[in-house]
């Protein structure tokens, strides 16, 4: 070990030269690539004619961004990563004890989410917390509730599934629906929702049972739009692209109501003062225990046959034929469960917004979500959630860094950049962990000791 | 050939049969990989099916385990009960859970990112998913399903001692060695409880001493829990040792069915198989069957 920092340090002037030169070859590189695409813009004068904008300060920065970043990379990351993986092979003999973090780390997430929205509210008022609780926190926990109901499909059955979203709509559908024509509510129709979703689940299943790999992705692909198609199209029920709007809120169980109107109002009833932060922080918790119960019954179903059969499917599709698993009902059960944690999760959309339209369905969310549960390491929870609080969480501080306009023009609006700044955070972790941020595998049963499953013996299914 | 059918008949009569094979015939567009063949199988012995590369003995154990809907032919099961199934009739996996028919893979199949206890514990699934009401019951807690999940790792266990692999049984299976990858294939293949074993070449690839444990293995199968053990060899020293009866297939057709000395000895066999090295195996097909020409 220490030899190899000395040699690293022999060879440091040499280092600063190759990273020198590769910077400078960087930046020459996003030179050429950028001139055209940033150094002019074509754009339209008051008369409308076509002129070009030239943004010599802009491409300036994009090149020295090139450059610096790959000086740093040659000069300090890479020596750092070699010298890194030598001392984890040097240690790889001797079993390392998981750190204290590690080890609790359910724990100490699930009470830090917990103490979140009173946390924000003490940080930041209870007006101010709003943007915490409702940016970060819900929509945070609606991702991650997605990709964990999508996991049962990807990660633990092996199906590539590009059409969840369709899930997703037809909960939030049944619940607008069903509670705007029957005034149902919304404890009564979370399950509904559920169970219609499920429906769907099997009705998508059964034609693609027969389908592997590339095909089966491109008929869920195509299911996904159906729904949404259908949803535009069918006017009379669904109002089309106009959307239903005026859903109505949850409540507390039918306790207590966050309708202002209500006579058992929430803020009424404990005297507090008016505001909408309060049903936000109760949907927070609605959600935080959707998530949570489709986490546990993921690590329930994963140590039953049925959960086990899911994952041997995976594996290998004909050993489990061999062994007697119908893997006709075992691939189906996977899709129906799944689709139901997606109609659980519809529902809430629904209830959240108080409005739903097929905007809000379309393919992107779909790729999200099956790019949470890649990135996060198929099949297992904590990275997924890890995977969504990068992804989902990254994109929403996006919206927060306004100091960037004092670099970029006061024209720059960050938002924009979310995609292009998603697809390179998706490049880079899958070059740094190709097997998603958590690529082992949790045994399910174990008689002496639970040992992890390298990721490089498991498999990702072939549909 | 004709005396190999006299004999036949005769232990018809005394033993019984376990998996009856009668005109079995599977055509592959032009190719008829299987031509009309017909033989029987007893309870409680090992039967050895063998025949030269191509001969078409996977095929076989494709039909007979449900992966091919043979062209023609019927292949009756007789279980211990009484019970007979008609294997060319039932989807593949009702074979295993029905007909209790299990089978191991040429190109072994293992659940490779799963560990080697859970791959025992995934054969035993028809019996979990009874015993957990369908999941639903296992999922709110009742006692019935954490018996059978206990009585389940007990008998995982067991197969894991007979097999050898008790100390990597926390290991992922794929990062076993190749003779027990062969091993845990075969426990896991026990596990689903058969009365039928199919096993398809499973000394291939084995070193002398990893050969010496499978045939523990099989015999102990044989003798502890009364399985007929059906399998495809290419090693005659494996054949000869440890099964009871052999049938000989060349070109989708038997040209050999008795016992180990009786095929051994058996002109057309030693022609088409025994003491040629398998290059030198076309020229001698080749001679027999001028030969053969001559004598007819
Ligand atoms: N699915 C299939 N489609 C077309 N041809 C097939 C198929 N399966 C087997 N065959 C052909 O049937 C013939 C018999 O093959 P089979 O695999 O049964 O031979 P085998 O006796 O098991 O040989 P080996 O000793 O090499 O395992 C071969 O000519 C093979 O190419
Ligand atoms: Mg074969």
């Amino acid at each position: 070990m220490s030899n190899m920092t000395n040699k690293l340090e022999n060879a440091g002037g040499d280092l600063t030269a190759r990273a020198l030169r590769e910077a400078f070859y960087a930046g020459l590189i996003s030179l050429g690539l950028f001139f055209l695409f940033v150094g002019l813009k074509s754009d339209q004068n008051i008369l409308n004619e076509l002129i070009l904008v030239q943004r010599w300060g802009l491409l300036a920065v994009f090149v020295i961004v090139a450059a610096v970043g790959r000086f740093f990379v040659v000069a300090y990351l890479q020596p750092l990563n070699a010298r890194r993986k030598a001392s984890k092979d040097a240690a790889a003999t001797t079993e390392t004890r998981e750190g204290y973090i590690k080890r609790n780390f359910t724990v100490i997430a699930g009470v830090l989410l917990i103490l979140y929205p009173i946390l924000a509210v003490a940080l930041f008022g209870v007006q101010g917390s709003l943007k915490w609780v409702d940016n970060f926190g819900i929509q945070i926990l609606i991702y991650v509730m997605l990709a964990w109901g999508l996991n049962i499909v990807v990660g633990l059955a092996g199906l590539l599934d590009l059409g969840y979203v369709a899930f997703y709509a037809v909960g939030a559908y049944s619940y607008a629906l069903l509670s705007s024509h029957f005034g149902l509510s919304f404890w009564l129709l979370l399950p509904i929702a559920g169970l219609l979703a499920a429906c769907w689940g099997v009705v998508l299943g059964f034609p693609v049972l027969r389908l592997r790999g590339d095909y089966l992705a491109i008929v869920t692909l195509a299911f996904g739009e159906i729904i949404r198609l259908v949803l535009i199209n069918w006017t009379e029920v669904t109002k089309g692209t106009f959307g239903v709007s005026g859903i109505a809120k949850a409540s507390v169980f039918g306790i207590w109501s966050f309708d202002i109107s209500a006579p058992n109002n929430f803020a009424k009833y404990f005297d507090l003062p008016m505001s909408s932060a309060y049903y936000k922080i109760f949907l927070f918790y609605l959600i935080l225990a959707l998530a949570a119960l489709t986490a546990y019954v993921t690590i329930r179903l994963r140590r039953m046959p049925i959960g086990r059969a899911w994952e041997a499917l995976r594996e290998d599709e004909i050993a489990c034929r061999s062994l007697g698993i119908n893997t006709v009902t075992t691939k189906l059960t996977a899709f129906a469960t799944g689709a139901m944690f997606g109609g659980f999760a519809g529902s809430f959309f629904a209830v959240r917004q108080g409005f739903v339209s097929p905007e809000s369905f379309v393919f992107l969310e779909s790729a999200v979500i099956l790019a949470i549960v890649v990135l996060g390491g198929m099949g297992s929870l904590t990275g997924i959630a890890i995977a969504a609080v990068v992804m989902i969480g990254g994109t929403e501080i996006l919206r927060e860094l306004t100091f960037l306009k004092s670099i970029f023009g006061p024209d720059f609006t960050p938002e924009l950049y979310r995609m292009l700044i998603f697809g390179l955070a998706m490049v880079v972790v899958m070059v740094w962990k190709p097997r998603g941020f958590v690529g082992s595998r949790e045994p399910t049963a174990f008689l002496n000791e639970r040992k992890a499953v390298s990721g490089s013996f498991t498999k990702e299914g072939h549909g | 050939m004709a005396s190999a059918t006299t004999t036949t008949a005769a232990t018809t009569m005394t033993k019984d049969v376990i998996l009856k094979v009668e005109h079995l015939s599977m055509r592959f567009g032009g190719l008829m990989a299987i031509n009309d063949f017909s033989f029987e199988a007893y309870r409680g012995e090992i039967t050895a099916l063998i025949g030269p590369n191509g001969a078409g003995k996977t095929t076989v154990f494709n039909c007979i385990t449900g992966f091919y809907k043979p062209t023609m032919g019927m292949i009756t099961m007789r279980q211990k009960s009484g019970k007979e199934y008609l294997l060319e009739r039932l989807p593949d996996f009702e074979i295993t859970k029905q007909a209790k028919v299990a089978r191991t893979f040429q190109n072994i199949r293992l659940f490779s990112g799963l560990t080697v206890l859970e791959n025992l514990l995934v054969a035993q699934h028809n019996n979990l998913m009874r015993a957990s009401g369908y999941t639903i019951l296992g999922l709110l807690g009742f006692p019935a399903y954490k018996q059978a999940s206990k009585e389940s790792i007990e008998l995982a266990k067991h197969w894991l001692e007979r097999a050898s692999l008790i100390d990597r049984a926390d290991d992922p299976a794929g990062d076993l060695p190749y003779g027990a990858q062969r091993r845990l294939e075969i426990a896991r293949a026990m596990c689903t409880g058969p009365e039928l074993l199919c096993l398809d070449e499973p000394a291939a690839g084995l070193n002398p001493r990893e050969s010496l444990a499978l045939n523990d293995l099989l015999q102990g199968v044989r003798k502890d829990t009364g399985a007929s053990i059906l399998l495809i060899e290419h090693d005659m020293s494996v054949v000869m040792e440890i099964s009871d009866h052999v049938v000989v297939l060349e070109y989708g057709q038997k040209i050999s069915d008795g016992n180990p000395e009786f095929v051994k000895n058996d002109p057309k066999v030693i022609a088409a198989y025994l003491g040629v090295e398998d290059d030198e195996v076309e020229d001698v097909i080749a001679e027999v069957e001028g030969e053969e020409g001559g004598l007819k």
